[in-house]
């Protein structure tokens, strides 16, 4: 394991249980006590997530705005500073680089959020974007550590430990503030489906910080939670994951976020082109999510069946929902089959599992009530 | 380090059986098994009546992260299975030697598990 990358929290993870595995290259705790236990913790009462293996990049100049406009489908000219936005950021042929958040600073200021697993590729992307763009790049990624506290009683713990009014901090907003004497960017922002914050803060300060945090969650009911319920809760929120539901060959609208591209707003963003035939002409394929009554997880890459049994797609994600104690998934079919599937003219999707047939009821995410809309 | 009771016998694929006072045995899959898979999710136990060789596929556990097919440490007859498993499949993990118990045989040879590891050797096999 020694030359996986660690995040400044390696060692609290080590010590309070953390199972520590590879994770896109970066030592990092996929469980402590059990993912399906941190993940029904994260939906009753609080989670404590690490997440500083995530990339961060600095956009600042005259054309931030502009360049990031051109750069992601979303619409960055409907920010204002202490917002976030969430897009997709595309190849010219609509497939995805990579999905990442927005935040605005100040109007020539931005910072983003990118996935670990992308960051040589994103930093490499975004500066061949650049060219030609009166902007600054800069990969910030070894100076922040990020923690994540999600869950219905994140609020309460974070605010017990800052002086800035969080209910002031809507859904998708930031604020700079202290928390236990640490300077962050507050987000209000998350991947599990409950309220929560992300933590943005230097990463000399993320043992101080982590163990301020668990002090003051213990008595509220915090857990700490791995890679492995992560992963878990946002698949029960229907929320993409790069490389499974957005990859460099399935578009944002091929993976239902057709929300996040913004073909009105007026610029010729990276993928309009192909995007906007897509969205003409209707894609060939299209993510779906499902569950099927049965505790049998369906793995990622299961072939998909159509009634017929000829082979319509594969499984993208699967794992078991601790909520609804059945498996959950999403999957990649030819479109004709998926819509045949939801008119039932023809018989629902299926798969095998070790040589048995099992129905995919095919459902409209999120698989659970979501509480993340704060008011 | 992992629980290995001394009165058990293992195998190499690290299922764990228990030698009964009236002849019969009891098979489950070891603590290390259990530790290893994580969260186990389902226990797929193989029909009352079923008759096993040695070594054949009696049954799967799986876990969030993966699905793993479970071995007949001897060959014999399916008395009992723990139907407990269907709703509670996470008695594995909280429980491997006991209420985690997966069936009950009836041996085709009754010395056939002195053939399997003791303790000591299975705790080597482990490493």
């Amino acid at each position: 394991m020694s030359e996986l990358k660690r995040t400044p929290l390696r060692d609290f993870h080590a010590a309070h249980g953390g199972r520590l595995v590879d994770f896109a290259g970066w030592e990092m705790p996929v469980q402590y006590r059990s993912i399906l236990e941190e993940h029904k913790a994260v939906r009753r009462t609080a989670g404590l997530f690490d997440v500083s293996h995530m990339g961060e990049v600095d956009v600042r100049g005259p054309a931030a705005a502009e360049f990031l406009n051109h750069l992601v489908t979303n619409d960055v000219a409907k920010l204002f500073p202490g917002r976030v936005l969430y897009s997709p950021m595309c190849y010219p042929e609509g497939g995805v680089v990579d999905d990442l958040l927005v935040y605005m600073r100040a109007p020539e200021d931005f910072f983003l959020c990118i996935n670990a697993g992308n960051i040589e590729k994103d930093l490499a992307w975004i500066r061949g974007q650049a060219v030609g763009f009166n902007v600054t790049i800069t990969d910030r990624c070894a100076d922040y550590a990020l923690l994540a506290v999600q869950g219905p009683k994140a609020a309460e713990i974070v605010q017990s430990l800052t002086g800035a009014k969080l209910g002031l901090v809507k859904y998708y907003h930031f604020t700079e503030a202290t928390v236990a004497g640490v300077p962050c960017l507050v987000s209000r922002t998350g991947y599990t489906g409950e309220d929560g914050f992300e933590l943005y803060h230097a990463a000399g300060e993320a043992v101080a910080l982590a163990t301020a945090l668990w002090a003051a969650g213990r008595p509220r009911g915090l857990e700490l939670a791995g890679l492995g319920a992560r992963d878990s809760l946002r698949l029960e929120a229907g929320y993409p994951l790069y490389g499974h539901e957005i990859t460099a060959e399935i578009s944002p609208l091929t993976a239902g976020l057709g929300w996040t591209v913004k073909f009105e707003k007026g610029v010729d963003f990276v993928g309009r082109a192909a995007l906007s035939m897509e969205k003409e002409k209707g894609g060939a394929h299209q993510i779906v999510f499902f569950k099927t009554g049965d505790r049998r997880i369906v793995r990622a890459e299961t072939p998909v069946l159509s009634a017929a049994g000829g082979v319509v797609g594969r499984v993208v994600s699967g794992t078991l929902s601790p909520i609804l104690n059945e498996a959950i998934g999403s999957a990649w079919v030819e479109t004709a089959a998926a819509r045949a599937a939801v008119l039932s003219t023809e018989g629902s999707l299926a798969v095998m599992i070790r040589g048995e047939k099992v129905n995919l009821q095919l459902v409209k995410p999120p698989f659970v009530e979501l509480k993340k809309s704060s008011t | 380090m992992s629980n290995l009771p001394a009165e058990l016998r293992y195998t190499k694929s690290h299922e764990w059986l228990k030698l009964e006072s009236d002849g019969t045995v009891t098979v489950g899959i070891t603590d290390y098994a259990q530790n290893s898979l994580g969260d186990i999710t389902y226990v797929q136990v193989p029909k009352v009546g079923a008759v096993l060789r040695m070594g054949e596929t009696f049954g799967v556990v799986e876990s969030v992260k993966a699905a793993s097919d479970l071995y007949a440490p001897v060959a014999g007859t399916v008395l009992a299975v723990n139907t407990a498993l269907d709703a509670a499949p996470e008695t594995v993990n909280r429980s491997a030697y006991v209420d985690g118990w997966m069936m009950k045989l009836r041996p085709a040879d009754p010395a056939a598990a002195s053939a399997l590891f003791d303790a000591a050797a299975y705790a080597q096999h482990i490493g």
